[in-house]
């Protein structure tokens, strides 16, 4: 019999010994990972997703609602919340599964992670500003999903921009986290319908510090200061989840996304001499050390760096302390029919109030910085995280709908 | 297309699949008066039994008469009544409330009127409901396939007869009674390419035949003048393809899939254009598709009723929804052509057939029970 469940029960013994093989130092809190096969925690606090060490592959998703019945769409987020609960424990999406339905009946699960383990699969849900223009949500929008401005330089298409809903699925195996988008998808039908979606196939950030620094598709690291798992409750208090100050109630323990496709002309980028790169990163390309430093971690010297370096424009201190927690990956989605490779960092980034964070780091940004030469903004959303499901009974966006 | 057509089981139905008519009905044919604007029906009420309508198009526009039962499953119809001429349709009516309907235009939901047919009938068993389903369909199966005769040969006629003009209006128009009945003509894997076969489907050592290497002759050269043996050779499969369709007996899992499948023609091939890429009718099949597929789930209406109310609910919600959709699209007596209409609007179509075709993918399991 060919079942997730049975593989995972095999692939145990080979999970514990990658585990220790890998010997991670530390035993992360909640959503933290043992090995790259084993399951990530569903419910809790907050959503999985985001302080979870960042995996390997991506697959987002963004879609409009089509249907005027407040109530399905309630049935809908019940129904995705019970088969992400499945899928990230390495389940089937249905309750029969792929291959244990009626002979007469299409399965309930599609099929293709059968025999795959967990893969550390994490479903994150968030809801775009135009959703709370529809089913009498308006008094409920959070100030914080006031639109975001227009930057300089933005080239944003509309088509591959905003939606009603999103969902970001990592994990360390590119056929799991497309299994996810593929389940949901379909449970969805009638009620939203998919706007756009963008493949990831490399981290481009750390989100603990159990994880190496990867590198961007320019080859430079990128997210060596991000906001980190084990940076403690207290400073991801402050810089990533909602407050209960902050409002409204029933995003309290959420996070604010930001998305944005940011296409590289990595052509263009490999023709400039390499000390021409590390001025414009502000940063050395083989360790990563900040200029004038020697290495990656060194606390960056502002002042040993030109004013339009992208690392110095992008650094709280140049931004009222404003701290992200990136979690991007690099993409490839063919080429341009101009013999260019379409390539870039599909950029994702939590945080608290993105108009006190992410607005004033890419305001600077776009003014000032000579990246702006080798990449085009395509895309962009924001969308509000709901907290954590706390349990079987609870939903994504249960305190919304209340 | 042609598709791989997995032979089903009957259900065990052969032993028990007698109409449980009761008295015959009264005496003579029903007079309905159909015209631009009304249908009058002469009589309203009748026995169990064989029912006859003579229907009489007094109007300007061909029209179309059905009789319904609840859920508007067909339970006959008389198709393409030309102005001034008169036809007549048999149906068996078990006892039950139904509604007649004249089509003036052969559009919308027709001028309705209440039919009710009184006589002692027993309820239908499960096995009875199985084998009416069986009828139904294949009633379905008889009137479009004798006016996919008439419309096929008209639209010959026109091609041999060198008239490009009419044969263009007439191409989507014998396409429809094709479209609808689709499961069954699929069934005869040869005949199905000869017929409908697209440029790249045909295997090697095959020619390109039928409906489709017409269109192109129609569309890309608008010279036909050599396209007289093709024509003849599509009446020769189209004559061919009804005798077997009307000798076929579907099994209520065939309607199931065949109501599935006619919906997955639509999602990858009407929406996407690939259908008639030269003369952009796609819209026509599009219809005609999601009407064969509704009346093969009306013909299981009595089935699903019984085993799973909701399904039944959600079926006619997205029917609808697919029905007004696609109702935007409208032009004169037809449709807009494919590539008048958005991507938007391309993707809204998308959108309502997911949604159709999900609770559709649910009736197969529901009736194998």
């Amino acid at each position: 019999m060919v079942s997730r469940r049975n593989a995972i029960l095999a692939a145990g013994s080979v999970t514990v010994a990658g585990a220790a093989a890998v010997a991670l130092s530390r035993s992360g809190p909640e959503h933290a990972m043992a090995g790259p096969g084993d399951a990530v925690e569903f419910y809790g606090a907050h959503q999985a997703g985001i302080t979870t060490p960042a995996q390997d592959r991506l697959h987002f998703v963004a879609f409009d609602v089509i249907t005027d019945d407040r109530a399905k769409l309630v049935q809908m987020l019940r129904d995705w919340t019970a088969a992400a609960a499945r899928m990230t424990a390495g389940r089937d999406a249905g309750l029969l599964g792929a291959v244990e339905g009626q002979p007469e009946a299409p399965p309930d699960d599609t099929g293709e992670a059968l025999g795959l383990p967990p893969s550390a699969l994490t479903i994150t849900v968030g809801f775009g500003p135009s959703l709370f223009a529809k089913f009498g949500l308006a008094d409920r929008k959070p100030k914080a999903m006031a639109d975001l401005p227009r930057f300089p330089g933005d080239t944003i298409k509309p088509e591959i921009s905003g939606g009603d809903l999103c969902i970001q699925a990592c994990a360390n195996d590119p056929q799991v986290a497309v299994h996810a988008v593929r389940n949901l998808a379909r449970i969805g039908f009638g009620v939203v319908s998919v706007r756009y979606s963008q493949l990831g196939f490399g981290r481009t950030s750390s989100t603990s510090t159990a994880q190496a620094t990867p590198r961007n598709l320019m080859g430079f690291k990128d997210g060596t200061r991000n906001l980190k798992l084990e940076d403690g409750a207290e400073l991801l208090d402050k810089h990533l989840w909602v407050q209960p100050d902050d409002g409204p109630q029933w995003m309290v323990g959420g996070s604010y996304l930001v998305s944005r496709r940011i296409r590289m002309i990595i052509e263009t980028w490999d023709r400039t001499p390499l000390a021409e790169q590390e001025t414009i990163f502000g940063r050395t390309k083989g360790e990563g050390a900040p200029m004038g430093k020697a290495k990656e971690f060194d606390e960056p010297d502002l002042s040993l760096m030109p004013e339009e370096a992208h690392v110095r424009l992008a650094h709280p201190s140049s931004n009222g302390d404003a701290r992200l927690l990136r979690r991007g990956y690099n993409f490839v989605d063919g080429s341009d029919g101009l013999g260019r490779l379409d390539a870039g960092l599909f950029f994702l980034a939590y945080q608290r109030d993105p108009h006190k964070q992410f607005v004033p780091v890419q305001r600077s940004l776009a003014r000032a910085d000579v990246l702006n030469e080798y990449i085009r903004h395509t895309s962009s959303g924001l969308w509000a995280v709901p907290p954590g499901v706390k349990g079987p009974e609870d939903f994504w966006g249960s305190a919304l709908f209340a | 297309m042609r598709r791989y057509v997995v032979a089903v089981a009957l259900l065990g139905l052969a032993a028990c699949s007698k109409d449980p008519v009761a008295t015959p009905g009264a005496s003579g044919p029903i007079t309905v008066k159909a015209s631009d604007t009304s249908c009058q029906v002469e009589r309203t009420e009748n026995g169990a039994g064989t029912v006859t309508f003579a229907v009489k198009n007094e109007g300007t526009k061909v029209t179309e008469f059905y009789v319904y039962a609840a859920g508007d499953r067909v339970m006959g119809e008389m198709e393409n009544i030309t102005p001034g001429l008169t036809r007549e349709l048999k149906v068996e009516l078990p006892a039950g409330t139904y509604e007649t309907a004249c089509k003036p235009g052969m559009i919308g939901k027709g001028i309705r009127g209440a039919f009710r047919v009184t006589g002692s009938a027993a309820p239908l068993t499960a096995d009875a409901k199985m084998a009416a389903a069986t009828e139904s369909y294949q009633r379905y199966v008889k009137t479009q396939s004798e006016t996919l005769l008439v419309k096929t040969q008209e639209f010959v006629d026109a091609v041999k007869a060198g008239n490009v003009a009419k044969a263009k209006e007439l191409f989507p128009i014998a396409r429809t009674y094709w479209e609808r009945i689709e499961p069954v003509a699929e069934i005869f894997g040869d005949l199905d390419p000869k017929i409908d076969g697209r440029a790249e489907v045909i295997e090697e050592g095959m020619a390109f035949t039928g409906f489709h290497k017409i269109e192109q002759d129609l569309w890309e050269t608008g010279d036909i003048s050599k396209s007289g043996p093709l024509a003849d050779q599509l009446m020769v499969d189209i004559k061919e393809i009804v005798t077997k369709a009307n000798a076929e007996k579907l099994s209520p899992l065939q309607l199931a899939n065949g109501a599935k499948e006619l919906l997955d023609e639509v999602a990858s091939g009407k929406i996407t254009g690939e259908e008639d890429r030269y003369s952009h009718t796609d819209l026509w099949d599009f219809a005609a598709n999601v009407q064969g597929s509704q009346a093969a789930v009306q013909a299981l209406r009595p089935v699903l009723e019984e085993r799973s109310p909701t399904l039944v609910t959600d079926l006619d919600a997205a029917f609808a929804k697919v029905e007004s959709t696609l109702g935007k699209h409208r032009k004169g007596d037809g449709w807009k052509l494919h590539t008048e209409l958005s991507q938007t609007e391309l993707k809204e179509l998308t959108d309502v057939i997911n949604a159709l075709a999900e609770p559709i993918s649910k009736v197969a399991a529901v009736v194998a029970g």
